[in-house]
Order: structure tokens, then sequence, then C-alpha cells
């Protein structure tokens, strides 16, 4: 909770062109961080969720909740959970999503993944009684500045294996949805063929990287 | 953590983002993820993979006035902490300090040295800490399903190679295994199983209902 509210009392500049201009902060005299990016842009998503983390834009959220509600619902909904309840899970996953913005990191997750993983967490606890292990988290509690590239190319990769994802043949891209939806037992992902990850786990371990560093200068 | 050997292959950790992963292993995955870099960026890829299949779901349609009331709910303070940091104590990671519900282990014997305590077990299987003296051997066990066992303190050897801090080890049913501390401190691992394993060694098999193992 600390590091939300040191969101809340100091945003922190907008990463670029982009991020200032899909805001509707006024928040000016915002510096890029790295020119190079200047020519690409962030998704909208990630634009979206940066204002939420670092100015706690509603506007903002509200786009994220148009795109995110109804694909968080129809993956509820495919676990066999009426309508209502549904629902009820999506609200807690976007207030989740609202409270813990200051975590989001976005040089080793994309928005999309980052919610995902709110979403199986928040299902996972509802059915069973006890909470669901989750990893120890890493992190600082003040946020350094943030390399453009790093996020970019995270992006870059992101989109790549949503393309790969595509390009599958149906039935199998049918079997990648039904595993990563908690419909098949661990045996039957474990005779999975497994998509191409090399790249993107090149790219998360270079943010890790960073992060790692930071917290060893904060030490 | 840069010198964890053994690792959790794509699938199983496909199966723990997705839910599908038992309980007791989840435990060990979350543990061994806590320990292990290499890990914790598989992890993450898979769960850029997860939001990519989330991001290319056909929509449903929401209710009209959802969107306004979740909007009204934003300026209120969550009733319940929003972040759940389960921390490391010792040589505990976060997710055993969490199934330990912020206590000690309640070690009992199984004789020869040897110490378990269970920190879950239900239909889904079992999660403990075994605490092997040094230079000792853990009973020749089989077991009907998947073991996975993480190294906390100390180190291990058997037929599957050596297992040092963080290090992890899959195996199945096909695998009859004696794993052996190595001389020195005890070894202290974290070990689920999805059935009561079969010791083949001082436990009889008639006692296993009354050790829960």
């Amino acid at each position: 909770m600390v590091a939300l509210s040191e969101d809340l009392k100091t945003p922190k500049p907008a990463l670029s062109r982009a991020a200032r201009r899909a805001s509707d902060s006024n928040a000016g005299g915002t510096t890029l961080t790295d020119r190079s990016a200047e020519d690409r842009e962030y998704t909208e998503q990630t634009l979206w969720m940066l204002a939420v983390r670092d100015k706690r834009d509603k506007a903002a959220f509200g786009c994220l909740f148009d795109f995110y509600a109804p694909r968080l619902k129809a993956m509820i909904l495919r676990n066999g959970i009426s309508g209502s309840h549904a629902e009820d899970i999506v609200q807690d996953v976007l207030l989740t999503v609202w409270n813990k913005a200051g975590q989001f990191d976005p040089q080793r997750a994309g928005v999309s993944g980052w919610i995902y993983q709110i979403a199986r967490n928040r299902q996972i606890d509802l059915a069973r009684k006890y909470n669901r292990p989750v990893p120890e988290e890493l992190r600082t509690e003040d946020r350094t500045e943030e390399e453009a590239g790093q996020i970019l190319a995270l992006e870059q990769e992101t989109q790549k294996l949503k393309r790969a994802l595509a390009a599958l043949p149906e039935e199998q891209r049918e079997m990648v949805e039904k595993a990563y939806l908690g419909e098949l037992t661990h045996s039957d992902i474990r005779n999975m063929t497994g998509l191409p990850l090399g790249t993107i786990k090149s790219r998360i371990r270079l943010g890790l990287d960073r992060l790692r560093n930071e917290l060893k200068d904060l030490r | 953590m840069s010198d964890v050997k053994h690792h959790i292959a794509d699938d199983l950790l496909a199966a723990y983002v997705s839910g599908a992963l038992p309980h007791p292993y989840a435990i060990v995955v979350a543990s061994h993820i806590s320990m292990c870099d290499e890990c914790r960026v598989r992890h993450e890829a898979q769960l850029a993979v997860g939001g990519s299949v989330l991001e290319t779901l056909e929509t449903t349609e929401i209710t009209a006035d959802m969107k306004a009331r979740v909007m009204d709910l934003l300026d209120d303070t969550p009733a319940k902490p929003a972040i759940r940091v389960p921390r490391r104590q010792g040589i505990y990671p976060g997710p055993v300090v969490e199934a330990l519900k912020g206590g000690q282990p309640k070690w009992r014997s199984l004789g020869m040295g040897v110490k378990q305590s269970i920190l879950f077990a239900g239909e889904e299987g079992s999660v403990r800490l075994l605490y092997i003296p040094g230079g000792q051997a853990v009973p020749e066990h089989g077991h009907n399903g998947l073991e996975m066992t993480l190294v906390l303190q100390g180190a291990f050897s058997d037929e599957g190679g050596r297992y040092g801090v963080g290090d992890v080890e899959v195996t199945d049913e096909h695998v009859d295994h004696v794993p052996t501390a190595e001389p020195g401190p005890a070894c202290i691992c974290l070990a689920a199983t999805d059935a009561p394993l079969r010791f083949k060694g001082f436990v009889p098999r008639l006692l296993q209902p009354v050790f829960g193992i």
C-alpha cells in the first residue's frame, strides 16, 4: 500500500509523447526518457494502464474497463460460472487493477498478461477455500526511470506472440486457449506442444535484470 | 540464486498460471519461482501467453450499468489490503511462510532422524517439509503420481543428479529413487505429491495413514 499511496501523491512523469497525448492530465513539462522511441508508440492498453498507474486517471481506467471487462467476462463464463457472479468477479479484478496499479511493471509484463494473472488468481481463490500460492514479489518502493525502449521491445515481442498464436492451426490454437483458461489438467498440458517463447523470455529477462540492478542499488 | 540447475518445465508453469495445477504443486512452483530468476522469467512468459489468449477471446456483453457501478467504487478504500506479499523468512520462501500461516514447522519424526511437517493435505494431494539429517538416505519410495521436491537447505543426490538450494526435482510414478542428503547440515526440502508416498523402507505401509505420508 505504501507504493500505491506514493503514486497518488507524486504522479510520475509520462514516459513518452504518446503517453502524454493519451492522458487527459495537464501535467506539462514531461521529458522523454528515450528519444529513439519517439517514432514508435505504446499500445493503447499500455498508455491507459500507465495513466492509471501514474496519474490515477479515471478516464483511462474507463478505457481499460471497456476493453477488458467483456473479455474477462468471457473468460470467466468459460469456467462455468453464472452470468451475474461472473460480473462480480470481473468487478473484483478490475478494482484490483485500479488498486494494485502501482505494481504494474511494463518492463517485464504486458497489460493483458498482468490482468490475466490477477483474474486467474482471483478465480482460483474463489474456487478454493484457500489462497492460491503466489511467488514473492520483486519491487521497488520508488520506481526509477523506466526505459521506453525496453517497454516497446517487450510490447513488440508480445505482439509477435499474439501473431504466432493466431497463426497456429485451429485445433492447436483451441488447445492453447483451453490450457490457459484452465480447461485442461496439468497432465494434458504436459503433452501439449508449446509456443516459441525464446525471444519474449530474453526480453523479460532484460526487464528483470534492470529491476535486480535497481534493487541492488537501493540496498 | 543464479546457481539453480534444476528448473520447472514450461508445461508445468503453464498449468500453474492457468490454475490447473493442484494446490500442493502450486506451493512448490511459487516457492521455486521465488528462488529462481530463470523460472521467474519463464513464468512471466507464460503470463504473456495467457494475456494474449485473454486479449483475443471473443467478447461477451456486460450489463449496461456495470461500468458506472465500478467507476463509482474507484474512490473507495479497498476493504482488504489489495496487495498480498508473502515474504521470505530464513530458509523458507514466501509461499512456504504463507502455508505455515506465520508459524514454525511442526516436525514429527519418521524415524532415523528424518522428520516431516505437513503443510497441506487434501484431495488434491499433499505438501510437506522434509528434514533429512546430513548423510542420511530417505527410504526408497515410489509414488503414484507426480512428485516435486524443492531444496530449501543443504543438498541431496539421487539417480537424477545432485540437488542444491533452489533446485527442484520433478519425478513421476515410473521413478523409484533414493534421495540421500549430503554430509553436513541437514537437508530441508519442500515436497509435494498427489498420492501417498509408498515408502519401502523403515516406515511400514500400515503406518502410512498414521503419519499422513
